[in-house]
């Protein structure tokens, strides 16, 4: 197109978060011409947020500690929909990627010897299970997010990685066939709209919190790389399936992390009793999260919920003593006394199950390449397109996943994709040209926006496609409501389609931002939707009322929403690791 | 409550204006200064500001507030408002692109010049790099900035020297690898800093101290990197 600047690389990372980062860091040493690519300056991307920290069998509380016994944890907290090849190469992997952040300077709390220090996080356990709880997280204190983040945008200014901040993605640029060649951007500073074409393109755009009216996410996740997919015609594979924190802060979403309870600390009722203990009569308030969050919204409509409107429980905390409140958990001190007005050294802290992580996410090999699948039911790699992070689904969480195991899978596959990239540009791969059509395509969400002369105000919008996600798709789920928010939703895209953008302004303009950041959350939400209609069993994350059991007969496997026809198809999971045996599907219990 | 809001759209206005807005603050709870934005924002999309963590971690959303330096994501409207009314500003001293946007390129670029990354010359082990507790316990008050600019936008000396007055965010960061004992760069890190500007252009007016949202002390750490220049020096 003749008015359409074009930058080249050969490879663009689309997302600066953790995943971006390492990818790009891994690419930039490569001496490859690399581009990150970000909505936001990097170290404001949502890894700042994670918490408690990084799961790894580094054996540095536990001498013993295995890898395998990081890998049987996984694939049942995944309720053995999480792929063994994929879950293997991340907890064998794990411990190599975790010291390469250390060296990158990334400040790790210490143990009296001056180890990595690593506390107990929910779904460990020693032994496969029968050896008790672990303690396999390695953390700085509990802003281990903040603390990754900032070391890898560190060692990215060290590599001098070209960035793109404050680039908003619009859409896949896809050719005739069929492979992705870039991506049309906006650089919202100046409101210029550009097309940056790469040889291969790296989805790591993060998750799409942001569908629910209460979620633990930044207001920036919404799902942007998953809704680019989808629109390409990239299938996306279990997104039906969405973790609920168990401890938000009643009204504000704002996580307190697994490591509080980690460090000791548990959950009350109104009666004041340890519930946990009924529930998980081993694990207790250190089971998987779906547990927890079942468990607490159980407490609540049974009438024993706390506060005046008995609809929230109290995570405990003060009998831990000032001293490791302040040195392991300062961070949640300073966001319990600025956004729930607890100090939690003298009183609990009202928590409910709030929307934190994406299981599901576009569908992709160990090495991070995008898969579709064809009318025979094969695997298909999408030419061009790989993803990494939580809008991927490589799958190593499966139906639920592990506190600490997000931050892993960040680097594990990051660094992954960046070795297999550099592996295949090393090959000598083309750059392949996309059409004036192929652009237009990519081009048509901002000229709808553009050409809109009146309709609805695109925030009305999305607060009512919260409030509906919020109140039909959370931790329990019925078919009534679902079939009601699926065409609740096909009402929502039209009107969504013919809303009005206001302000046309070119410079940063965060409302354009905005508007198309609502199309995104649309899909994700729509594809949640029928996915999570469509499975018809109780699986990890999602607890059906109609369908209350697990059911392997039929449903031992990924869904994969195709949106053109939106429909859902079923894949196979990989119970095929190479260096352990399989782990086989056994009743779950904590 | 009054908000008064600056606004300034390239291409729009020709010059910059403060927009005033009514808005009814709720009886039973306290609200943040972001939330009244996004409030206003769902009515007037126009409003320009960044944000994206809403908990105060992740430093998009600094700007002026009734004219201190603060994060609009962790401060209570109660204790900012006054006469009851709220004055939103850009961040005082980086140029304005819009809004309540700053240009940011001037405090990266503070923070590219320090080298904020770890360097160590000695072989890598196996495994992690042994630290002990005491040791990585001088990292606390310095890893855990945010790069939300709130302190170096409020620094006189900042204002005056942009160019070559370091800042303090730039200059904790400094500090942060100066104190890491992983850190074998000591040497050349000092002599980086040792000219009459990039360091010691700080007057300890500590205005950075009372802007820090996240209550750390940049102030603390120059004296720090000051000694040590003064130490280096002898």
């Amino acid at each position: 197109m003749k008015n359409l600047r074009t930058l080249e690389f050969d490879g663009l990372i689309v997302g600066g978060g953790g995943a971006g980062l390492r990818a790009g860091l891994q690419l930039a040493e490569s001496g490859y011409k690399t581009a990150v690519l970000s909505k936001v300056f990097p170290t404001r991307s949502h890894t700042v947020s994670a918490q408690g920290g990084i799961t790894c069998a580094i054996a540095s509380e536990d001498p013993d500690d295995d890898w395998r016994w990081h890998m049987y944890d996984t694939v049942k907290g995944s309720d053995y929909i999480g792929d063994q090849d994929a879950i293997e190469y991340m907890c064998s992997v794990g411990p190599q990627v975790v010291y390469e952040l250390e060296h990158m300077g990334l400040p790790f709390s210490r143990t009296e010897s001056g180890r990595i220090y690593q506390r107990p996080f929910g779904g460990q356990s020693k032994d496969f299970g029968r050896g008790g709880q672990a303690s396999r997280t390695c953390a700085a204190e509990d802003r281990t997010g903040h603390a990754l983040l900032h070391t890898l945008y560190q060692a990215n200014v060290k590599a001098n990685t070209t960035f793109l901040s404050e680039w908003f993605a619009v859409d896949l640029v896809t050719n005739q066939d069929g492979t992705v060649v870039g991506v049309v951007a906006i650089f919202v500073e100046t409101g210029e709209i550009v097309f940056v074409k790469s040889k291969v393109t790296l989805l790591a755009t993060g998750g799409a919190g942001r569908i629910y009216d209460s979620t633990t996410n930044a207001l920036t996740n919404t799902g942007d790389g998953v809704a680019m997919a989808l629109r390409a015609g990239v299938p996306v594979q279990d997104i039906e399936m969405w973790q609920f924190h168990p401890t938000g802060i009643h009204g504000m979403g704002i996580l307190v992390t697994e490591g509080s309870r980690g460090e000791g600390g548990y959950l009350v009722n109104c009666d004041g009793e340890r519930f946990m203990e009924r529930y998980a009569p081993t694990a207790k308030d250190l089971a998987s999260r779906d547990v927890v969050s079942r468990s607490m919204v159980i407490e609540v409509d049974e009438g024993r919920g706390c506060g005046p409107n008995k609809d929230h429980v109290y995570l405990k905390l003060d009998h831990l003593g000032t001293e490791v409140l302040n040195s392991r958990l300062s961070g949640i001190m300073e966001l319990c006394k600025t956004y729930a007005l607890v100090d939690p050294a003298v009183d609990p802290i009202p928590v409910v199950p709030t929307c934190h992580y994406m299981m599901g996410g576009i569908a992709t090999q160990v090495s991070g390449q995008a898969l579709s699948q064809d009318e025979q039911t094969n695997d298909v790699p999408v030419q061009g397109l790989y993803a990494v992070g939580e809008v991927a689904c490589v799958s190593v969480h499966g139906a639920n996943r592990l506190g600490g195991n997000s931050l892993l899978d960040l680097v594990v596959f990051g660094r992954a994709a960046g070795l297999h990239i550099q592996d295949v540009l090393s090959q000598g791969v083309s750059q392949r040209s996309a059409s004036d059509s192929d652009l237009e395509a990519a081009l048509s969400r901002i000229s709808r926006w553009e050409n809109s002369q009146s309709g609805e105000n695109p925030a009305d919008l999305r607060a009512e496609l919260q409030a509906l996600m919020g109140s039909s798709y959370s931790v329990f789920r019925t078919e009534e409501k679902m079939r009601d928010a699926i065409s609740k939703l096909e009402d929502l895209r039209t009107r969504i389609e013919s809303a009005f953008l206001e302000d046309k302004s070119e410079v940063f303009n965060t409302a354009r931002v905005e508007a198309m950041e609502l199309d995104n959350l649309l899909e994700v939400a729509e594809a949640t939707a029928i996915a999570a209609e469509g499975r018809r069993e109780s699986r990890g994350a999602h607890a059906r009322v109609d369908f209350e059991n697990r059911d392997d007969e039929n449903w031992l496997c990924h869904s994969l929403y195709f949106a053109e026809d939106r429909s859902l198809r079923k894949r196979a999971v990989n119970f095929a690791p190479s260096i352990v045996e399989p782990f086989e599907p056994t009743k779950r219990e904590y | 409550m009054q908000v008064s809001i600056y606004r300034y759209i390239p291409g729009k206005d020709t010059e910059p204006r403060m927009q005033h807005y009514d808005y009814v603050l709720p009886d039973d709870r306290d609200l943040m200064v972001l939330e009244v934005l996004e409030d206003l924002k769902a009515k007037d999309p126009s409003i320009g500001y960044r944000r994206s963590c809403r908990e105060g971690v992740c430093g998009s959303d600094g700007m002026s507030i009734n004219g201190r330096n603060g994060l609009a994501c962790k401060t209570p409207v109660s204790e900012a408002i006054s006469r009851d009314k709220l004055m939103l500003r850009p961040l005082p001293g980086l140029p304005v692109i819009r809004d309540l946007i700053v240009d940011m390129s001037q405090f990266y670029r503070q923070y590219e010049r320090v080298d904020p990354f770890l360097k160590n010359d000695t072989a890598k082990p196996a495994q992690e790099r042994l630290q002990s507790q005491e040791d990585r316990k001088k990292l606390d008050g310095l890893y855990e900035c945010i790069l939300c600019a709130c302190c170096t936008t409020s620094c006189p000396s900042f204002w005056w020297n942009p160019d070559k007055f370091l800042g303090p965010a730039a200059l904790l960061q400094s500090y942060r690898f100066l104190a890491d004992s992983r850190d074998t760069a000591t040497e050349e890190r000092l002599s980086k800093l040792d000219d009459p500007f990039s360091v010691f252009r700080c007057r300890g007016v500590m205005n950075c101290v009372n802007a820090c949202p996240k209550d750390l002390n940049p102030t603390k750490a120059i004296n720090e990197i000051r000694t040590l220049l003064v130490k280096n020096g002898t």
